[in-house]
């Protein structure tokens, strides 16, 4: 197959209307696998996760996690599904050998939930717009075990000197939340794309039913686009598989609405094939060929009785489902006073919940917002870990800002308190007392700092005398420093001030 | 008793050992020591099991010298069909492909055993995956049935009846997704019962058919078909077909084996062409014994039963051909043609061209067929809609009778080779116990005779709706106690000295 090369985005989308489908797949974090008993948990050594079920083994036989079927009917419902009153698993046939069965319990013509819609926000030129992805069907899977090719250059199937599998994944439990087309984006198809994915990501965490972590696999994206011209039919799909991370699911869509309308305009094909994300080059190349559909020989799982989910359960489920997160950040944001965009950094951020919870324990919004989003974020980020395993509490917030609004301590001095506070040292009244970081107050202490740095900048002197009251900012800079910040700011230039004999 | 502890029954036994007349280890001992005698010729067991079996009897006696009798079969010896899930023992369910294998888990069905003191003398043989009906499709060779070495002991579970017929165990556990119980069990002229679908746990059953299989009793008394049944049976988590409820009480069914005032209904379709003559007869005596025991006998039809084979041979086929696929030489057993060149595909490929029978790829390639994309509907969707319509006869005849009752099998015992090329002759030999697998009923065989033509035994077989499970005890124990009053002894001590 020949390569092209793509068009530029605005040019693409000049001539072509891009049609786009997500199919996410997201494992949920209960505490054991789907159909056995055994633990979950990511990143254990290989195949100590296993038992006789999740491995295959003759004889074993499945048992649904009745957990994992209330999380899927809470994310259908979260999703504005319907849920179907009685449906039923099935086997996806096909031979791979990160499949202890050779086939796949997932559900095939009978999802559990059906129907359903999601309306995403995206960032436009006019302000925001509300887009609404219909959502076909959100159903319930194992997850396969996993394959590392070991031996070969660039750790894929092909040249690998042998392959390793590990089954710790395999039968964790998957939901698969497909949409359905997604039109009339324009422009902005990569940007709803990513925008439905951050929503997901956010529903689902709200939820508690998984960790969402992307880097992890936790949730992965397959990524289904085609191009047409305006009123004409719907062009082939290609469809991305695997993409794990927010800003690859916009890069995917982009990179091929950029590479197919090439392909179209220059009178080729689209060929209907799955495509890998490169993250370093954010193009796409060919996997496998779509063209002659596998038949993966579907049946009902025999092993299995039929889930018939009663009405009350549905309902009861249905009353406690926490607050969506787009209602729970307006209601925030308004309670707080902040922006659209002024939210959007702290959600980027990760630290809404943190907020929130500060928030909740006493700190004003302004501050719980300047410390998470500013200075605990900027550590973490130092440390690469994520801000909310940082050993400080909202307790620790609360009395940093008491010791501001007392004067014992300033903004800058805070900072320090903070880093005594992670680093071990205390509460926050032990490192202030520990470092000795408690704001100079003694004003005669202040006046000789002030004498001092008056007699170093004659000049300045002068042009504060002669009422260029904004000079006075640089001696106050100097007294500061003299005093390495335990000063009150504010208090320095007023006695500054009053020592010159003028006033502001 | 010493002398003939292998001749007796399963219960006379397990209380001779609670009473500490004869210690497990001896009853285990004999049956050792039988196996050891016969089985060259009769080719029952594919593995046995000494010193688990020796250590579990010495385990026994030592509770009863305290005291404790787990159930009435503590100490009592029994042979495993070879696709039950043994720790440790080599599982091979008759096949080349799992060769080698030791699961690292006890079916819930050997965990019972184990849990009531029975003591598991070994594996017996079986067709490949329990596919067949003369476990001449055994991968490691046919086994021979007592009545007449040069004849078949039936299918799939031919090792089991065998064992039972030849004293090599007075138990045995079979496994029925058509009639491989129960069709031995006729022609060897002892008793197999199939329970309700969901009766016993699946849990550990390699399976063949899912929606078909199910374990149950191959014994040469009714009581100890209910003795077993009640141990083996019951609800298991770990299987969600089973049926949460509890065990009907078939040990006092057993007990009382009455069928006064009882409606017999005989199925018209499961009889006359095809149907052997000396069968027919003494299948007719035996109707007309339950009738002077105080019976009413009328005949009734179940006309989707014609469909029932058809039906069969999409659904089974459709549902190993997906439960095999793991047997891809990847994790356990044979592996082929790993020569670190040829690809993961091909080293599946080779395996199991390798380690399948003919008979396991035919009906694995059946049930691909059935599956596939375009002919899903026309077959296995059909098939099922024949299920549901057969379920739907079963329902209707038992609103009008108890119990419906049959020939088990349309012929006796044929000879080793007479059907192993002839595929639909093999699977007309389970026309009459297939219905029951598809409706989920439970059924008995029990021995009513031998035929006249060829001195072969004939099996009557009971069928009950799903969950009635005592009613079968109830019609067998007193089918059999009156035959027993007239012949002076139970059948199987007419099999002819090994």
């Amino acid at each position: 197959m020949s390569t092209v090369t793509p068009i530029p985005f605005d040019d693409a989308i000049a001539t072509f209307d891009p049609v786009i489908g997500l199919e996410v797949h997201v494992e949920l974090g209960t505490r054991t696998k789907m159909f056995c008993g055994c633990p979950t948990d990511f990143g254990a050594e290989p195949n100590t996760q296993v038992c006789p079920v999740c491995l295959g083994l003759p004889g074993s036989l499945p048992v649904a996690n009745a957990k994992a079927i209330e999380s899927i009917i809470r994310i259908g419902l979260a999703l504005n599904c319907d849920i179907v009153e009685w449906c039923r698993m099935a086997r996806k046939n096909y031979f791979y050998p990160d499949m202890p069965k050779d086939y796949q319990v997932s559900q095939y013509d009978e999802p559990i939930c059906i129907n359903g819609y999601l309306d995403v926000t995206v960032d436009t030129d006019e302000g925001p717009r509300v887009f609404r992805v219909d959502i076909e069907r959100v159903h319930m899977e194992e997850d396969t075990g996993k394959l590392t090719h070991a031996g070969g250059a660039t750790g894929r199937i092909h040249g690998a000197d042998y392959s390793l599998v590990d089954y710790n994944r395999a039968g964790i439990p998957l939901v698969e939340i497909v949409t359905k087309p997604v039109v009339g984006t324009g422009a902005l198809a990569p940007a709803v794309a990513r925008a439905y994915v951050t929503e997901l990501r956010d529903i689902m965490r709200g939820l508690g039913v998984s960790d969402v972590k992307m880097e992890e696999g936790s949730l992965r994206c397959d990524a289904n686009v085609s191009l047409n011209r305006p009123g004409a039919e719907w062009g082939t799909r290609s469809e991305t598989k695997n993409v794990n991370s927010l800003r690859s699911v916009e890069r995917a869509v982009r990179s091929e609405i950029e590479r197919q309308a090439a392909v179209l305009l220059a009178g080729d094909r689209v060929v209907q094939e799955t495509r890998h994300l490169h993250e370093d080059t954010g193009v796409t190349t060919p996997g496998r060929s779509k063209e002659h559909a596998e038949d993966y020989r579907y049946f009902p799982e025999p092993d299995l009785v039929p889930i018939a989910p009663s009405r009350e359960w549905v309902d009861e489920l249905r009353a406690t489902l926490p607050e969506q997160p787009s209602a729970r950040r307006a209601r925030l944001a308004q309670a707080w006073g902040i922006s659209d965009f002024d939210m959007q950094a702290l959600v980027h951020a990760g630290v809404l919940d943190l907020v929130e919870e500060s928030v909740a324990a006493g700190v004003a919004p302004e501050a719980a917002r300047k410390w998470w989003g500013g200075e605990l974020t900027r550590v973490a980020n130092e440390r690469g870990v994520d801000v909310a395993t940082l050993s400080v509490s909202h307790g620790d917030i609360l009395r940093v800002e008491e010791l501001i609004a007392s004067g014992a301590i300033n903004d800058k001095l805070a900072r320090q308190v903070f880093e005594g506070v992670l680093a071990g040292e205390g509460a926050p009244d032990d490192v202030v007392t520990a470092r000795g970081l408690a704001v100079v107050s003694d004003d005669g202490a202040l006046l000789a700092a002030i004498d001092e740095a008056l007699a170093a900048q004659p000049d300045v002197t002068e042009k504060i005398r002669s009422g260029k009251v904004q000079a006075a900012g640089a001696i106050v800079g100097a007294v500061m420093k003299s005093t390495r910040g335990q000063a009150d700011a504010a208090k320095v230039r007023a006695l500054l001030l009053e020592r010159l004999g003028v006033s502001e | 008793m010493e002398a003939d502890l292998i001749r007796q029954p399963a219960a006379v036994l397990g209380d001779a050992i609670a009473a500490r007349e004869v210690s497990a280890r001896e009853v285990t001992k004999a049956h050792l020591d039988r196996i050891a005698q016969v089985d060259d010729r009769v080719h029952a067991f594919l593995y046995v099991d000494t010193d688990g079996a020796l250590a579990a009897a010495d385990a026994v006696d030592a509770e009863i010298a305290e005291g404790i009798r787990r159930s009435p079969l503590a100490g009592v010896p029994l042979a495993l069909k070879d696709v039950l899930a043994m720790k440790g023992v080599p599982t091979t369910c008759g096949s080349r492909i799992l060769e080698g294998w030791r699961p690292p888990y006890d079916a819930t069905v050997v965990e019972r055993l184990r849990a009531a003191g029975v003591i598991i003398l070994g594996k017996t043989n079986m067709d490949e995956f329990a596919m067949g009906s003369s476990t001449e499709h055994s991968a490691y060779g046919p086994t021979h049935n007592p009545w007449d070495l040069e004849r078949i002991p039936g299918g799939s579970g031919g090792g089991s009846a065998a064992a039972i017929a030849s004293f090599e165990a007075p138990l045995a556990i079979g496994t029925d997704t058509g009639g491989s119980i129960r069709q031995p069990a006729a022609v060897t002229g002892t008793v197999g019962v199939k329970p309700t679908y969901g009766g016993v746990s699946r849990f550990g059953l390699v399976a063949l058919a899912s929606s078909l299989d199910q374990a149950g009793p191959c014994t040469r008394t009714v009581m100890d078909a209910a003795l077993l049944q009640s141990v083996i049976g019951g609800y298991d988590p770990r299987d969600s077909t089973s049926i949460n409820a509890p065990v009907p009480d078939v040990v006092a069914a057993a007990e009382r084996a009455d069928v006064r005032g009882m409606r017999i209904g005989l199925v018209k379709e499961l009889s006359g062409e095809g149907y052997q003559a000396g069968v027919e007869q003494r299948f007719r005596e035996a109707v007309a014994i339950l009738e002077d025991l105080g019976a009413e006998v009328v005949e009734v039809s179940c006309p989707h039963f014609d469909y029932a084979l058809g039906a069969y041979y999409l659904i089974l086929p459709s549902e190993c051909s997906s439960n095999l696929a793991r047997f891809d030489g990847m994790r356990y057993g044979l592996r082929v043609g790993d020569d670190a060149d040829r690809s993961v595909e091909e080293v599946m490929s080779l395996t199991r061209e390798a380690g399948f029978g003919a008979e396991v790829k035919r009906r694995i390639m059946l049930g691909t067929y059935a599956l596939s994309s375009g002919y899903y509907a026309a077959y296995y969707g059909q098939a099922q809609k024949v299920r549901t319509l057969i379920q739907r006869d079963f329902a209707q005849a038992f609103a009008d009778v108890d119990v419906l009752v049959s020939p088990t099998t349309p012929t006796t015992a044929f000879r080793i080779g007479e059907k192993v090329d002839d595929p639909l002759a093999m699977y007309l030999n389970d026309i009459a116990t297939i219905p029951v697998n598809l409706a989920g009923n439970c059924a008995m065989s029990l021995p009513v005779g031998l035929a006249p033509e060829d001195g072969l035994p004939v099996g009557l077989q009971v069928m009950v709706p799903p969950q009635a499970d005592d009613r079968l005890y109830l019609v067998g124990g007193a089918l059999e106690a009156a035959l027993r009053d007239r012949w002076g002894h139970l059948l199987i001590e007419e099999v002819p000295a090994l």
